[in-house]
């Protein structure tokens, strides 16, 4: 497989709820596809379906039309990961339990999953909380042992549900060069959803631009900027401007 | 420092009620206030275990109630675990099963002390049904009420991390419904208690705190009536801590919460 080959596909795909005994369309015709390695961004206004297509992709709701295709779909090692806006951690389980999870269904020895989890959570600089359990966590840190989990699975895909949405700003910045960083070193497409237009665009290699009523794309822009981006350049601020004018 | 001493003053305080009537029984009795076949000093009560060669019985009494409580709740408990688990995750079985338990525990639990004495006996078998029966209700209610309300979003996780059976009911739905079912164990353990002191007391044969105490009223032995009913009491609160005790033990993670 070259390298230029897409990992997902998402063609022709809507979805309805039922609402006071109606059909309510919430996405519409939703197509685009996501390379190997490719960072796509999606923004939109709240109520445009973002959330329900990462559901759709992920798998957790399977009631829809169109189709969704991964390439690597017939392995059963490459998994669809999924980071949420919440952490939804396990409260009764410590970090390095959470993150073990992800291992559930590995084959690997008790010693090898061990060696894996302590791998990950450095990744995300936790080593030292292994044994800590979320609550005693402050925000930021059980984002990152949720990314620490998503990335355990060791999927291909990764989705992530506005994952910095409830973090303050700083913090927000500093997780998503964690996240570059993360990416660099791991082959993983990741997919976000975000309502912070300039995270899409400092983090993706395109953007998807939605609309609402029903759900729609409404552009994709792609961001030829070579990273690390700066994000006061005017490069930056004239895509924000056009995703904006979109958006508004 | 000064928080101690608060909260020494506060449980002080809540000693004040049993003591003043403890020495007020003692008052009435001593000065002969009071006379009569069925008064009993407070010494006599506290003396009548070591003492007295009927009263000794109570230690092999209570000894026999606290294994046919344990066993009797065990059995009872952990029918209720399985049924309140699987009425609380599958709607087939809550459908077949749930109106029916929910119906029966309508039945105020003594009533059914004819019935299983018709069907197991005046023996051991009824008394350790009847047990199991007070023990069954609260954890069966408990546990479908707990795996009812294991939240939506951590059940998307655990779909999306593809985990197994017994990894879902071991990391997610029990330690979910822990809290509810610590609840219901607090109050099986000690229904199982009144259970079992009950079947005893109104089967009447046999060894066992209840039928210490009805020997006891038959006999006109207050004392030994009295030494019983303090015993019964103090099992209720020992059962009780152990409760939480395991609770505690099984559910490190809120430590820094109590």
């Amino acid at each position: 497989m070259n390298a230029s080959a897409n990992a997902l596909f998402v063609e022709h795909v809507s979805k309805s709820y039922p609402l006071d005994g109606l059909d309510r369309l919430v996405l519409k015709d939703i197509n685009f596809s996501v390379g190997h390695n490719e960072i796509l961004g999606i923004v939109g206004a709240s109520g445009c379906g973002k959330s329900t297509l990462l559901r759709l992709i992920v798998g957790l709701d399977t009631e829809y039309r169109g189709s969704i295709t991964r390439s690597n779909a017939g392995d059963p090692g490459k998994r669809v990961g999924m980071v949420f806006q919440d952490h939804r951690l396990y409260p009764w389980l410590t970090v390095e339990a959470n993150v073990g999870l992800a291992l559930d269904t590995s084959p690997l020895s008790a010693r090898q999953k061990h060696e894996k989890i302590g791998h990950y959570l450095h990744l995300v600089g936790l080593s030292d909380f292994a044994k800590a359990y979320p609550r005693q966590l402050s925000g930021g840190m059980a984002q990152r042992a949720a990314i620490a989990r998503a990335l355990a699975q060791e999927p291909d895909i990764l989705l992530m549900d506005e994952p910095f949405g409830a973090l303050d700003s700083i913090l927000r910045m500093r997780l998503q060069d964690e996240l570059l960083a993360i990416w660099e070193r791991n082959q993983v497409s990741i997919v976000i959803v975000t309502h912070d237009v300039e995270e899409a665009l400092y983090l993706g290699d395109r953007v998807i631009v939605m609309e609402p009523n029903p759900g729609r794309i409404r552009d994709i822009v792609t961001v030829d900027l070579p990273r690390p981006r700066d994000r006061a350049s005017l490069d930056i601020a004239d895509l924000k401007k056009r995703c904006l004018s979109m958006l508004m | 420092m000064a928080r101690l001493n608060a909260r020494g003053l506060l449980s002080l305080r809540g000693a004040v009620l049993p003591l003043g009537a403890l020495s007020l029984w003692w008052m009435v009795t001593s000065l002969g206030l009071v006379r009569g076949p069925l008064v009993v000093t407070p010494v006599q009560v506290v003396a009548v275990p070591f003492l007295d060669a009927s009263g000794r019985e109570l230690w092999a009494a209570l000894g026999t109630s606290m294994a046919r409580v344990l066993a009797g709740g065990l059995i009872g408990g952990l029918i209720g675990l399985t049924a309140g688990y699987l009425t609380g995750l599958y709607r087939l079985a809550a459908l077949g099963l749930s109106p029916t338990v929910h119906s029966i525990r309508q039945v105020a639990l003594f009533a059914w002390i004819p019935l299983l004495t018709a069907w197991f006996g005046n023996g051991e078998a009824t008394k350790l049904v009847f047990t199991a029966l007070s023990a069954f209700f609260p954890l069966f209610l408990a546990t479908e009420q707990g795996i009812r309300q294991v939240p939506r979003p951590l059940v998307d996780v655990a779909s999306v991390l593809n985990l197994t059976y017994l990894t879902r009911i071991t990391k997610l739905y029990l330690p979910a419904a822990l809290p509810s079912i610590y609840i219901g164990l607090q109050i099986a353990v000690l229904s199982a208690w009144i259970g079992t002191i009950g079947a005893e007391y109104a089967i009447g044969n046999g060894r066992g705190l209840g039928s210490f105490i009805a020997s006891g009223r038959d006999q006109f032995r207050m004392d030994i009536v009295l030494a019983g009913v303090i015993t019964l009491a103090a099992g209720g609160v020992l059962l009780n801590s152990l409760a939480t005790r395991l609770s505690h033990a099984l559910s490190p993670w809120t430590k820094d919460l109590r």
